[in-house]
């Protein structure tokens, strides 16, 4: 036990924990303060108190959480939520990876078709959302195209059809982030097992899936978490392309109830209290979803077929 | 291990004072009562309104060298509401917004942003002489102290399209629109063959304000001037409300009325030949629209001078950020004089909350007979009721009311008794 053969895994602790200090630092102050003062307001009769003036605060258990699940709104908020994944994160996932695959391999106008998917990412969802509105509405561009195949109600104000329009719209909106992602995968994947493939036979088709999809597994992993997490959080388009929520609530999102509770009715104890059950929804379903992938991926690597045999790894 | 348990340390600790700090005040912030020195005020975007305030805060600060006034518009926000509720929990509100909504009172004053103006010497009476006591009763708070002083009101009327009317085949000059029936074979006649898109458009969204534009003014004319609630309790699940349900709902499922909100103004934009608003809209529709004003249609008729509406009214209050009060009172007092509530009304348009509107400005109103008819309509309004949690039993009213009437998808009486309870359940909270 003498000193000299520890100095050197210790001091490289040291200099390990000062670099990892700054980021440490930032997830305190941006993450764990913000989601400790979220469990608190949750627990408490909490008011946006003025500055020294002298307003009770009390303490009052799970009251708020009681209040926020007897709300009928909040039971659907989640239903449509969950329809909204179910539509948005399969989208997000076959159309990303099958358009950053076409861009890899795209010897002209690339840049132009990365750039056109990319677009709607950053513009802002306000002006995503006007053109929607233009395509959409009652006597927008779809309906006079559909004519009497138009359906009644139409889109935004039909029960069915409304969180599917937003499902779309927000898949389009996002998919250009989510192709850059999935390119930068599909870049790494050596020409040489394509070359190998093509070889022994396989089509483009047969490429696809025996070396690609294998291949970009942990930027799919990547893909889902992200789209579950921002998906989750839907807010802009159900508050200004359904007018809050519509039709009748059809539309209604966790987020734009917190928004409705915790700012414009002066209730910040019932939205932090709906803001703590969505990070637990979302921690579920994000669970769920590694789950079923990791099942998945444990079949494939006791059966292990042709398509195993091709794959990088 | 000694280093890396400071380490942690030094992390939860910092962690610790970011959560004080967040979820601490930083004191301070009681201004001192009655002392006078420069203040800061907020009007509203209005480009009428801004004109207006400029010019009050100028002649102000020209014999007020030591209490000089700055003014400017609310900071832009989704609504006012949200941007002083904000500013008075980050300890930034201005001495006095001359835009405060009677439905945010109730939570400004629990987040101990306002200041009672009973608080001043001649706080209570200055506000009951101005707007007669029996106004100013509506603008009292549950503990009897006046937080606001009710500004201006914007009586809502029916607004409708002349041109639209006379293409329609209807006297454009005397339409006929008091009662449901007649109101109801117009909006029929106008939508007919080629003529407007829709007879009217009140947003069919769910902010929680909506309803002061569709089901209250209605409501208020059919009842002879009730409040959605009085003592607590809901007033509306009878035979009035049950009327006004029932002409809403046939509205929407005769088509007369957009389910689907309206991306603008569907009355300026000619796409709907009538609208609910007041007279802040003259201003606006101007020229643009060959329009004439008639008040709220009820059941069975009644005579213009015996229909009540909704007020739409601002109020003024005093923040308790302000340090210097007395200034802040004077001022108030200054804007709301006889002379600057001329200059609001020739301005703006809209109606100062005075007891004696059409007798100090009869020249006024001789000269812009449009708006003679809003004078007289402000004699007889009625504003959102000022209980506790306002805003969550409007937004509660306004998630029923869509499904029930605009919808359909609940039978009008039964949202009736379901919203009665859910009201009073919510202000009684």
């Amino acid at each position: 036990m003498s000193r000299a053969p520890r100095r050197g895994p210790r001091s490289k602790t040291f200099v390990g924990l000062y670099l990892v200090a700054p980021y440490a630092v930032f997830l305190a102050v941006v993450y764990a303060v913000p989601i400790i003062q979220g469990v608190r307001i949750s627990l408490l009769d909490y008011v946006y108190a003025a500055p020294g003036a002298d307003v009770p605060q009390p303490f009052v258990g799970l009251k708020n959480y009681r209040k926020a699940l007897s709300d009928p709104q909040l039971r659907r908020s989640f239903l449509n939520i969950l329809e909204f994944l179910a539509i948005n994160v399969p989208l997000t996932v076959v159309l990303g990876l099958t358009l950053a695959a076409v861009l890899a391999k795209l010897s002209r106008l690339k840049t132009f078709f990365r750039s056109a998917f990319f677009v709607p990412f950053v513009t802002a969802s306000i002006a995503v959302i006007g053109v929607w509105y233009f395509l959409f509405s009652q006597s927008g561009f779809i309906n006079h195209a559909l004519g009497g195949w138009a359906p009644n109600p139409s889109w935004l104000v039909n029960s069915r059809l409304a969180m599917v329009v937003i499902a779309l719209e927000v898949t389009w909106k996002q998919l250009g982030f989510y192709v850059l992602l999935y390119l930068a995968g599909v870049l790494l994947i050596p020409d040489s097992l394509y070359e190998a493939a093509s070889i022994d036979g396989a089509g483009v088709v047969r490429q696809f899936r025996a070396i690609t999809v294998p291949a970009v597994r942990n930027v799919t992993i990547l893909v889902t978490t992200l789209a579950l997490i921002v998906g989750a959080n839907l807010f802009t388009e159900p508050y200004l392309l359904t007018g809050g929520g519509g039709p009748n609530g059809a539309s209604m999102s966790p987020a734009l109830l917190i928004y409705q509770n915790g700012v414009e009715q002066g209730k910040p104890g019932v939205g932090a209290a709906i803001g703590m059950l969505l990070t637990l929804f979302v921690l579920l379903v994000a669970g769920a979803g590694r789950g079923v992938q990791w099942l998945v991926q444990r079949g494939e690597e006791r059966s292990p077929g042709r398509d195993r045999e091709v794959s990088p790894a | 291990m000694a280093r890396m348990r400071t380490f942690t340390a030094a992390v939860a600790a910092l962690a610790c004072t970011a959560l004080i700090t967040a979820g601490c005040s930083s004191g301070g912030g009681k201004g001192g009562q009655a002392k006078t020195g420069p203040i800061k005020i907020w009007y509203s975007n209005n480009a009428q309104e801004v004109t207006w305030g400029k010019a009050t805060v100028a002649a102000w600060n020209k014999d007020h060298p030591d209490q000089q006034v700055s003014g400017e518009e609310i900071p832009a926000g989704s609504s006012s509401e949200e941007v002083i509720g904000a500013a008075i929990a980050a300890g930034n509100a201005p001495c006095l917004v001359f835009n405060g909504s009677p439905s945010a009172i109730s939570g400004w004053v629990k987040q101990g942003g306002l200041v009672p103006l009973n608080d001043f010497a001649d706080g209570a009476s200055y506000v009951e002489q101005r707007s007669g006591a029996a106004v100013a009763a509506q603008y009292k708070s549950s503990d009897g102290k006046y937080y606001q002083l009710p500004w201006k009101s914007n009586p809502v009327m029916i607004f409708y399209n002349k041109d639209m009317f006379k293409a329609a085949g209807l006297d454009a000059d005397h339409p006929a629109l008091s009662t449901y029936s007649d109101f109801l074979a117009a909006a029929q006649k106008v939508t007919a063959a080629g003529g407007a898109q829709y007879a009217i458009a009140p947003a069919p969204t769910n902010e929680f304000f909506q309803n002061w534009f569709d089901f209250y003014p209605l409501y208020i004319a059919q009842s002879g001037g009730k409040a959605l609630v009085d003592n607590g309790k809901a007033t509306f699940d009878d035979p009035d409300g049950q009327a006004v349900a029932d002409f809403w709902s046939q509205i929407y499922a005769k088509g007369l009325a957009p389910k689907e909100k309206y991306n603008g103004d569907a009355f300026a934009d000619k796409k709907a030949a009538m609208a609910i608003v007041g007279p802040w809209a003259i201003a606006v529709y101007g020229t643009k629209v060959n329009w004439g004003a008639v008040p709220v249609p009820t059941a069975t008729g009644m005579p213009a001078d015996q229909i009540h509406t909704f007020a739409d009214s601002k109020t003024v209050s005093v923040f308790s950020a302000c340090k210097n009060r007395q200034t802040a009172w004077d001022f108030l007092k200054f804007a709301t004089n006889q002379d600057n509530d001329g200059a609001l009304l020739n301005t703006t348009g809209q109606m100062p909350l005075r007891a004696d509107l059409s007798t100090v400005y009869a020249s006024y109103f001789t000269a812009h007979p449009a708006y003679t008819q809003f004078a007289q309509q402000a004699a007889r309004t009625v504003d959102v009721p000022n209980v506790a949690n306002g805003v969550a039993m409007w937004q509660d009213f306004r998630n029923g009311y869509l499904k029930s009437v605009v919808f359909g998808q609940q039978p009008t009486g039964q949202w009736l008794k379901d919203a009665a309870g859910t009201v009073a359940s919510d202000i009684a909270k």
